[in-house]
C-alpha cells in the first residue's frame, strides 16, 4: 500500500473509533466491566484457579499437539455411536457439507444456538440464500439478526446494545401495540416468539465448546436453555466446531468448567454445562401432535452430524508463533480486561468475524492479514489479558508477531525517505512512518538530548507539530517529551562519588530512555534511595530494552536490543551486581519477551537477577543487613522534590507491573514509611506508550484515561499527591489532571 | 450427622436464586406436593422409599401436558456441593425436556449422591457414559441472561429452580 493509502486507513480508522466512542462504546464498558471485575472476584475466590489454569493449559497444548491422532478417534467413536463426522477443509466446503444435510432432511427452517464458527464460515448468509428459514435462538444473536448486526463480542454479542435499544429495535421490528419496556417483557416477548421456531424446525445447529475423543461427547457451556432446545426438539442435530475444541476425555473438562464461567463474564458457574453424546437417547416429541403421548419409548431416529472445521487451523498449528492461538476456549476474558475494547468493543476491536486481543491470532489464522491490519494496533501490549486468559495465552506477543508480519507485508516500494537514514533499523522498508519514529525512540532521543533544550523548542513549535501530525501521526494535542541536555548518565558520571561503607549489596541502576533523556530526576533520586539503604550504585551506558521496537511490531529491531542489552550488562552479573529497573515495561521485558530473544543461560541469569526499583526497596528492607527505613523521607519530612502536597497519596500501579505482580512493593514501602495509599483499579491509563501519542488513537486513549481520572478526582482522592509507576502513566496522568503527579521515588528521596 | 458435602451443598444453594429443602423419606409427599405449581409432569423417581406415584403430577405427558406444565419433576444424578449444581441425565424417561421446558424445575435428589467438586461428578458422569448415558446436564440455578441489558431468571429454560434433597436415600 502507498502511504497515502495508509493515511486514508488511519483516517477511516480514526473515524470509526470516534464513532463507536460516541455512541455503543459506553453500552460496551458499562456490560463488559462488570464482567471483568466478577472475574477478578472468582479467580480470587477459588483456592485452585492457578492450578485450574495451569492444567487447562496442559490439556490443550497436548490435544493440539496429538490432534491428528485426537481427531481419528474422534471420527471413530461417534462414528460407533451412530454420528456421521465431517472434517471440513474450509469454510465453503463446511458450508457445502451442511447445505447437503438440510436437503437429504428437507429442511425448510433450522434453529440455531450461539456459534462464533457458524459466523466464521458465514453460514447463515448461505442458507438463507437456499431458502431456509433460520433463527438464532440464544437471546443476543436474536437482537443482532433483528437489528442486521454483526457480534461485537466472541462470547456476549450483543454487549453494545442497551435495555432502551433492543426495546425500540423489538417495539418497531414487530410493530407492538404495548411496547415492550423491561429486559423482563424482552425477554419473555423473545423467548415466545423463538419456541414457535424451535418447536417448527427442522434441523437444530449448534456449536460445541469442548469435543471429548474418548466418548464423542460435546460439551456445550450456557445460561440460557437455548442450545438444549434447539438440539432436542428436531430429530436432526448439526454441530459445528473448529477442530481445536476436541479435549482428549471428559475428565479434561474440569478445570475448563471452573474456569470458563469466571473468565467469560464473572460468573461462579454457568447455568448449563451440558454433556451430550449424540445421538441422544432422549425421545423426538411430536409438539405437533398435542395428545400424543410425548414420551412413548418411540425410537424415532435421531440424527448426528458432527462437522469439524480447519479452515486454516492446523497451518496456524504449525506456525510456533501463531499455535497457541488454538489453546483458546472463546471465553472473552481478553476482551473484557483489554481497557480500549471496553472503550470501543468488537466493532473496532475486531476484524470479520473474532474480537478482543486474542482475536489477532484467530483473524491471521482463519481469514488472513487484512482482516487484521485494521485492529491490532488497539493491542498496546499493557498485558492485562495474560493473567485473564483462563489458558494463560501470551496475547500481546501474538499481537507483536502478526504486526511484525504486517509490517513485512508493507509494500517495499513505498520507501520511507523522510524517516530512514535517521532509523538505524532492519525492518522492512515499507514500515508505517509512525510505527518506525516510534520504534527507534532511543534515537530520537539520543539526537533529542543532544540538541536540547533548542529540539524541544523545534518540535513543540506550532508548525513543527503539524507536520509531525501529517508526516508521523503524532497527535498535536498530545505534550512531547522533553529531552534533557543533562542525561542521568553524565548527571551520575559528573557526580562526587557517594561513599558506601560495608555496602550490603552492589547494583547497576538501569537507565531506560525515559529516565535517562527525559525524567532525569526520578533516576537521580532512585540514586539517591539505594544509596541511603546503603546500596553501591553504577549507572553505566546500557541500551534501551527494545520495548519500543517491540510495540510497534519491529521484532528484528528488539532481538538486537535484546542481545546488546544483555551484552552490556554480562560483566555486571557475573560481578554479582543486581540490576534495578525503575521503568515496569523495561523490566516486563527483562522477566518476558527475553525469553524469546535471548539464550536460556542469559535469560535466566538477567530475569533472575534484575528487580524492579521498590520491589528492590522492599527487599533491603526486608533484608536484616539493611540501613532503616529512617533514611528515607516519611510524609511529615521535606523530601527533595520539596514538600509534598499531601502526605496521602494516589497511586496508579503500571499495567505491566501489574501482570508481573510487583504493585504491592511499592505500596508496602509507602505505607511501612508512613504514608496513606489509595490505589486505582483501572486496567490501563490508555496511554501505554507511543499509542496515546498517535491522532488516531488520541480520543480513545484519552477515553481510557477518563476511567482513571474519575478515580482520582474522587471526593477521597482529590486532595491526595498523585504517584505513579510508569512513565506513560505521569505522561497519561498529566493530561487528565490539573494537578501534577509524580514517580513515587521522589516522594521518599531524602534528597542529597 | 451429615456428610460435609451436604452441608456445603446447602451452602451454595443459599447463594443461589433458588429454593431447597431436606427431607426424609417420610416427608416427601407433602414436601413436593407443597412446591408444586400445577399443572406438573414428572418423571419417576429412581430412589426405593419415594415415588411420585401419589402426587399431583402426570407421569405420562402428552406434548401438548409438556408444553402446559408449570411445573417439572425431574430426579437428579449426582449434585456438586462446590457450586451447588443438580446434574439431570436424561434418556428416553423425558428428563431433559421435563426439566426444562416447565416454568418452574423440581429437582429430587438423594443426600448420599451429592459430591464435593465437578471433578468428582465428571468421574461418576463419565462411567454413565461408557454404559449408554447420552444427556447430563450440569444445571447451577435456573436458566438465565443479561442480553437484554439486565439480569433475567427464565431465558429459555425455567424460572425456578427447587430442590428437594432426600436425606436418608
Amino acid at each position: 500500500m502507498s502511504t497515502e493509502g495508509s493515511g486514508d486507513r488511519d483516517n477511516d480508522k480514526a473515524a470509526r473509533i470516534r464513532r463507536l466512542l460516541e455512541t455503543t462504546g459506553s453500552t460496551v464498558g458499562e456490560t463488559v466491566r462488570p464482567f471483568n471485575e466478577g472475574r477478578y472476584r472468582r479467580y480470587e475466590e477459588m483456592q485452585e484457579t492457578e492450578a485450574y489454569r495451569t492444567a487447562a493449559r496442559e490439556i490443550k497444548a497436548d490435544a493440539i499437539e496429538r490432534l491428528p491422532e485426537l481427531l481419528e478417534q474422534v471420527e471413530e467413536v461417534v462414528t460407533e455411536n451412530g454420528g456421521t463426522v465431517y472434517v471440513a477443509d474450509d469454510a465453503a466446503d463446511a458450508r457445502h457439507y451442511i447445505r447437503g444435510v438440510l436437503e437429504e432432511e428437507n429442511a425448510e427452517s433450522v434453529v440455531k444456538g450461539k456459534s462464533m464458527t457458524t459466523e466464521e464460515i458465514k453460514l447463515n448468509d448461505d442458507l438463507k440464500s437456499t431458502g431456509v428459514d433460520v433463527w438464532e435462538t440464544d437471546l443476543a444473536e436474536f437482537v443482532l439478526q433483528i437489528a442486521e448486526d454483526e457480534p461485537s463480542h466472541i462470547a456476549s454479542p450483543a454487549v453494545h446494545k442497551s435495555r432502551e435499544e433492543i426495546a425500540s429495535l423489538f417495539n418497531n421490528h414487530f410493530d407492538l401495540e404495548d411496547p415492550l419496556h423491561t429486559a423482563e417483557e424482552l425477554t419473555a416477548f423473545a423467548r415466545e416468539q423463538l419456541t414457535d421456531h424451535i418447536l417448527g424446525a427442522d434441523v437444530g445447529i449448534t456449536g460445541a465448546n469442548f469435543v471429548t475423543a474418548d466418548t464423542g461427547t460435546l460439551a456445550l457451556v450456557t445460561n440460557e436453555g437455548n442450545a438444549r432446545k434447539s438440539l432436542t426438539v428436531p430429530d436432526t442435530h448439526i454441530a459445528v466446531a473448529g477442530v481445536e475444541k476436541i479435549v482428549p476425555s471428559i475428565t479434561d473438562l474440569s478445570p475448563f468448567f471452573n474456569l470458563i464461567g469466571p473468565a467469560g463474564a464473572g460468573q461462579d458457574i454457568t447455568a448449563y454445562l451440558s454433556l451430550l453424546t449424540p445421538p441422544l437417547d432422549e425421545p423426538v416429541v411430536h409438539f405437533d401432535r398435542p395428545n400424543e403421548e410425548a414420551f412413548d419409548g418411540s425410537s424415532d431416529k435421531r440424527s448426528f452430524h458432527l462437522v469439524l472445521v480447519d479452515n486454516g487451523r492446523f497451518e496456524m498449528r504449525n506456525d510456533e508463533e501463531l499455535r497457541e492461538t488454538l489453546y483458546c476456549i472463546r471465553c472473552g476474558a481478553c476482551a473484557n480486561s483489554c481497557a480500549n475494547f471496553q472503550q470501543v468493543g468488537g466493532h473496532a476491536f475486531g476484524g470479520e468475524t473474532y474480537s478482543g486481543g486474542i482475536a489477532t491470532g484467530w483473524e491471521a489464522g482463519v481469514h488472513g492479514a487484512d482482516s487484521v491490519a485494521e485492529f491490532n494496533d488497539l493491542c498496546t501490549g499493557c498485558s492485562r489479558c495474560v493473567e485473564a486468559c483462563p489458558v494463560n495465552i501470551d496475547i500481546p506477543w501474538i499481537n507483536t508477531v502478526v504486526r511484525d508480519r504486517l509490517n513485512h507485508g508493507a509494500d517495499p516500494s513505498a520507501f520511507d525517505h523522510l524517516v530512514s537514514g535517521l532509523m538505524p533499523d532492519d525492518e522492512s522498508t515499507g514500515l508505517d512512518r509512525s510505527k518506525r519514529l516510534f520504534g527507534n525512540f532511543e534515537t530520537l532521543a539520543t539526537l533529542g538530548s543532544l540538541t536540547a533544550p533548542l529540539s524541544n523548542h523545534v518540535v513543540n513549535f506550532d508548525p513543527a507539530r503539524t507536520v509531525l501530525e501529517r508526516v508521523a501521526g503524532i497527535d498535536s494535542r498530545r505534550d512531547l517529551p522533553r529531552f534533557r541536555r543533562e542525561t542521568l548518565v553524565d548527571w551520575f558520571d559528573a557526580r562526587e562519588p557517594a561513599r558506601i561503607e560495608d555496602p550490603i549489596r552492589e547494583a547497576i541502576l538501569y537507565p531506560d530512555i525515559y529516565t535517562n533523556y527525559v525524567h532525569v530526576e526520578r533516576g537521580k533520586a532512585a540514586v539517591r534511595v539505594l544509596e541511603a539503604l546503603r546500596v553501591r550504585v553504577r549507572v553505566p551506558e546500557v541500551s534501551s530494552s527494545g520495548r519500543a521496537p517491540l510495540s510497534q511490531g519491529m521484532i528484528e529491531t528488539t532481538r538486537e536490543h535484546a542481545e546488546s542489552v544483555s551484552t552490556e550488562l554480562e560483566g555486571h552479573l557475573e560481578a554479582s551486581r543486581d540490576v534495578v529497573v525503575i521503568e515496569p515495561s523495561d523490566l516486563a521485558m527483562f522477566r518476558g519477551e527475553y525469553e524469546r530473544f535471548l539464550s536460556a543461560d542469559a535469560f535466566e541469569q538477567l530475569s533472575e537477577h534484575s528487580y524492579e526499583l521498590f520491589e528492590y526497596i522492599f527487599g533491603l528492607l526486608e533484608s536484616d543487613t539493611g540501613t532503616g527505613i529512617e533514611t528515607l523521607a516519611g510524609p511529615s519530612e521535606e523530601c527533595a522534590m520539596g514538600a509534598p502536597a499531601s502526605p496521602d497519596l494516589a497511586y496508579h500501579s503500571h499495567c505491566q507491573q501489574r501482570t508481573l505482580d510487583l504493585e504491592a512493593y511499592t505500596i508496602a514501602v509507602l505505607e511501612r514509611l508512613g504514608y496513606d495509599v489509595i490505589t486505582s483499579d483501572v486496567e490501563c491509563c490508555g496511554m501505554a506508550g507511543s499509542f496515546g501519542y498517535k491522532s488516531e488513537f488520541y480520543e480513545l486513549s484519552m477515553a481510557v484515561g477518563e476511567n482513571l481520572k474519575e478515580q482520582f478526582i474522587a471526593d477521597e482522592t482529590t486532595d491526595r499527591t498523585v504517584v505513579a509507576s510508569g512513565t506513560s502513566c505521569l505522561e497519561q496522568l498529566d493530561s487528565l489532571l490539573e494537578r501534577s503527579s509524580t514517580h513515587p521515588i521522589q516522594v521518599i528521596d531524602p534528597g542529597s | 450427622m451429615m456428610p460435609a458435602a451436604v452441608e456445603t451443598f446447602e451452602r451454595s444453594l443459599e447463594n443461589l436464586p433458588v429454593t431447597f429443602e431436606r427431607v426424609k423419606s417420610g416427608a416427601f409427599q407433602s414436601a413436593v406436593e407443597s412446591c408444586i405449581d400445577p399443572p406438573a409432569v414428572g418423571v419417576p423417581l429412581p430412589f426405593d422409599e419415594v415415588s411420585l406415584e401419589e402426587s399431583p403430577v402426570t407421569l405420562d405427558p402428552t406434548s401438548e401436558d409438556i408444553l402446559e406444565a408449570r411445573t417439572g419433576v425431574t430426579p437428579g444424578g449426582p449434585s456438586i456441593a462446590e457450586y451447588g449444581t443438580i446434574v439431570v441425565t436424561s434418556a428416553f424417561d423425558g428428563s431433559g425436556y421435563t426439566s426444562l421446558f416447565p416454568k418452574t424445575h423440581v429437582v429430587v435428589v438423594a443426600a448420599s449422591e451429592i459430591v464435593e467438586t465437578i471433578d468428582d461428578a465428571l468421574k461418576i458422569l463419565v462411567e454413565e457414559i461408557d454404559d449408554g448415558l447420552t444427556s447430563a446436564y450440569l444445571t447451577t440455578g435456573p436458566s438465565a441472561t443479561a442480553d437484554m441489558g439486565a439480569p433475567v431468571y427464565g431465558a429459555h429454560g425455567p424460572e425456578s429452580l427447587h430442590v428437594i434433597i432426600l436425606g436418608d436415600c
